[in-house]
């Protein structure tokens, strides 16, 4: 996906972004409300992919640096009277700061270490936002200073949204991006083109974290009420899922992600009732957990059919559209990822 | 001392359990190299089989816990071949991601087939106590650690001294070898999947009881416990995760009851930095084999 011209990801892009800017004029409210949602789970996801999909290292811990940046954020504006607006930078910095040194024992596990290590920055800062009820208000939450309409929280994240992926854009397309693509494919031969690992690692950590920080500052604005419990494993599961179905190492997948993150827990039992209907089955799509099984299938489904997600699906179709069937072909087949596993 | 005496023995209790979902992740690591994030679920999903067939069907415990044993083995090996063999090329991250998935569907199918509410399965072991001069040891956790131990030696025994194991050891060392032998490397790791999910079940039959009620999510906890057990005995030895499994269930009660910053909020924390603790200082594990990479 790399090897992706400049015009296809920068067109779709223009087009997002003008889809984006012309949506306040048809939404409802509580559709901008939703969106505003979709705003902040795209920021948190550009940078997961960033560590994920480009540096190739996984991660079940943003949803600590998300909770880390809604409290920067809550604590600045209702004990100490800052403008939240203003505390959004700082939101990013703070968790940018917490990846950056989560980096360092991140750097000696690889794969499978990496991502159970990872579970531990947001359980343990769970359990450490509900012990220090003092500063954080424990586990019954805090409330924010205001509650924003549906319009203002739009107006408020998908602009911050927009500098954030031009952002990413600007890190990947440089020397650091290419850094994070060669230990994606090979420490070994990212090493010796001069590459130095642990600086590259812990930065992709640093970098990754700040996103998420600041998609938990927005988040926490959005909802106007901060609760350890909002953060919990299963939204970092939600958008590691959320980067894979957009895409892995495509920027513009990611709106599909967000989408996806917000919409297909709402929209399960629809979904459930149209995949059920033709087969005859009458389960209740109402029940809880149906949600969580429909967008496991989801994902699992994705992981065989379309391992390059819904960005890979769109530029394949567009692809087989503009040029002639058979130079699809000499590129790898469907349902093969290149390989990420090391000698 | 009575106090340290009776939460050492809590803590074996609770750390056999640990021991044995653990052992489970081990297995399936050696087998697969992956770290297989639906085990804890599919402990919790056979432990709702469990509480089905006592509940609804009116069996008694152990028929039911060994039923639930032998269906966990089949499900577990009907998921390696369905959902991870076909995955077997595609890369890490893909195998790790399919088991995210798993994760969510079986957490939410269980919510979705039982409800979410809280269910009680009933100890197969007498609550009581034994009195040992002033020390009162829970029967319970003694009994834990007795179930887990005989899975253990059943286990060591079957893959010391069986030729299925010396099978299931040689295609998990070299596939490619195996192979050539005439071994049926498929089907020995859809047995291990198979083994780790019976071992999941027994993980899950104990820890019910034991938590007195249990959720779609109980396992959750558990599992990280076992995470930890298994990356800190090193994540290719069976002996290092039930080690290592006992010694954190044992630090992890002993810490709760002498040390006040350990609130029970606070173990998993602690657990989990302990791990990164291990893992930086000794990246192999302790009873693992420092792994040589040229970077």
């Amino acid at each position: 996906m790399s090897q992706r011209g400049f015009g296809a990801g920068g067109a779709a892009s223009l087009l997002g972004a003008i889809v984006m800017a012309l949506l306040p004029l048809v939404l409802s409210d509580t559709s901008e409300y939703r969106f505003a949602f979709v705003g902040a789970f795209f920021i948190a996801a550009l940078g997961l992919q960033i560590l994920t999909g480009y540096a190739g290292q996984i991660s079940l811990g943003h949803s600590g640096f998300m909770l880390l940046g809604a409290y920067v954020t809550t604590i600045l504006s209702v004990d100490h009277g800052v403008r939240d607006l203003y505390t959004i930078p700082l939101a990013g910095v703070v968790a940018g700061i917490a990846g950056f040194l989560f980096g360092f024992p991140a750097l000696r596990l690889r794969g499978v270490y990496l991502a159970l290590a990872t579970f531990a920055i947001s359980i343990a800062l769970i359990a450490l936002a509900k012990k220090y009820e003092g500063l954080t208000g424990g586990g019954g939450g805090k409330p924010l200073t205001r509650v924003l309409t549906g319009h203002q929280a739009y107006i408020t994240i998908w602009p911050i949204a927009g500098v954030m992926f031009v952002f990413a854009w600007l890190i990947l397309r440089g020397r650091l991006g290419r850094a994070f693509r060669t230990i994606r494919e090979s420490e070994i031969a990212a090493v010796s083109l001069g590459v130095n690992l642990a600086l590259t690692k812990t930065l992709a950590f640093g970098i990754s974290a700040f996103f998420a920080g600041i998609a938990g500052s927005l988040y926490g604005i959005t909802i106007g009420f901060v609760n350890p419990d909002t953060f919990t494993i299963t939204l970092s599961i939600l958008l590691l899922v959320g980067v894979v179905v957009g895409g892995l190492g495509t920027l513009v997948g990611v709106i599909f992600g967000a989408l996806f993150i917000e919409y297909v827990p709402l929209y399960s039992p629809d979904i459930l009732d149209w995949v059920q209907k033709p087969v005859g089955l009458d389960l209740d799509p109402q029940a809880a957990g149906a949600p969580a099984a429909v967008y496991g299938a989801i994902l699992l489904a994705v992981l065989y059919i379309a391992p390059t997600g819904a960005a890979g699906m769109v530029h394949g179709v567009v692809r087989i559209l503009g040029r002639r069937l058979y130079t699809s072909s000499s590129t790898s087949p469907p349902g093969q990822v290149p390989k990420r596993r090391q000698a | 001392m009575t106090q340290f005496v009776q939460q050492v023995v809590v803590g074996l209790g609770d750390g056999s359990i640990y021991a044995s979902l653990a052992l489970a992740l081990v297995l399936i690591y050696r087998a697969t190299h992956v770290i297989n994030f639906a085990q804890g679920e599919m402990g919790m999903f056979s432990t709702y089989i469990a509480w089905t067939l006592i509940e609804n069907h009116g069996w008694s415990f152990w028929p039911a816990f060994f039923f639930t044993i032998f269906v966990s083995f089949l499900g577990g090996a009907a998921i390696q071949q369905a959902v991870v063999r076909p995955l077997a090329r595609a890369g890490e991250l893909t195998i790790v991601m399919a088991t995210i998935a798993l994760l969510v569907i079986l957490n939410g199918l269980a919510s979705w087939i039982w409800k979410p509410d809280e269910k009680v399965l009933p100890s197969p072991f007498p609550t009581g106590s034994w009195s040992v001069g002033d020390v009162q040891i829970p029967q319970q956790s003694v009994y834990d650690l007795l179930v887990v131990l005989a899975c253990v030696v059943l286990l060591w025994a079957f893959f010391n001294f069986t030729k299925l194991g010396l099978a299931l050891r040689a295609s998990a060392v070299n596939p490619v070898a195996s192979r050539l032998l005439g071994v049926r490397v498929t089907w020995m790791l859809a047995l291990g999947w198979g083994v780790a999910a019976a071992l999941s079940a027994v993980a899950g039959m104990l820890a019910a009881p034991a938590q007195f009620v249990f959720s779609p999510s109980f396992m959750q906890v558990v599992i990280i416990y076992a995470f930890a057990a298994a990356v800190v005995g090193g994540i290719e030895s069976p002996a290092g995760a039930v080690v290592a499994g006992l010694a954190l269930g044992v630090t992890i009660n002993l810490l709760g009851t002498y040390v006040d910053f350990v609130t029970p909020d606070m173990r998993l924390p602690v657990a989990l930095a302990i791990l990164l603790g291990v893992l930086i200082f000794r990246p192999g594990g302790l009873l693992g084999r420092a792994v040589v990479r040229r970077v």
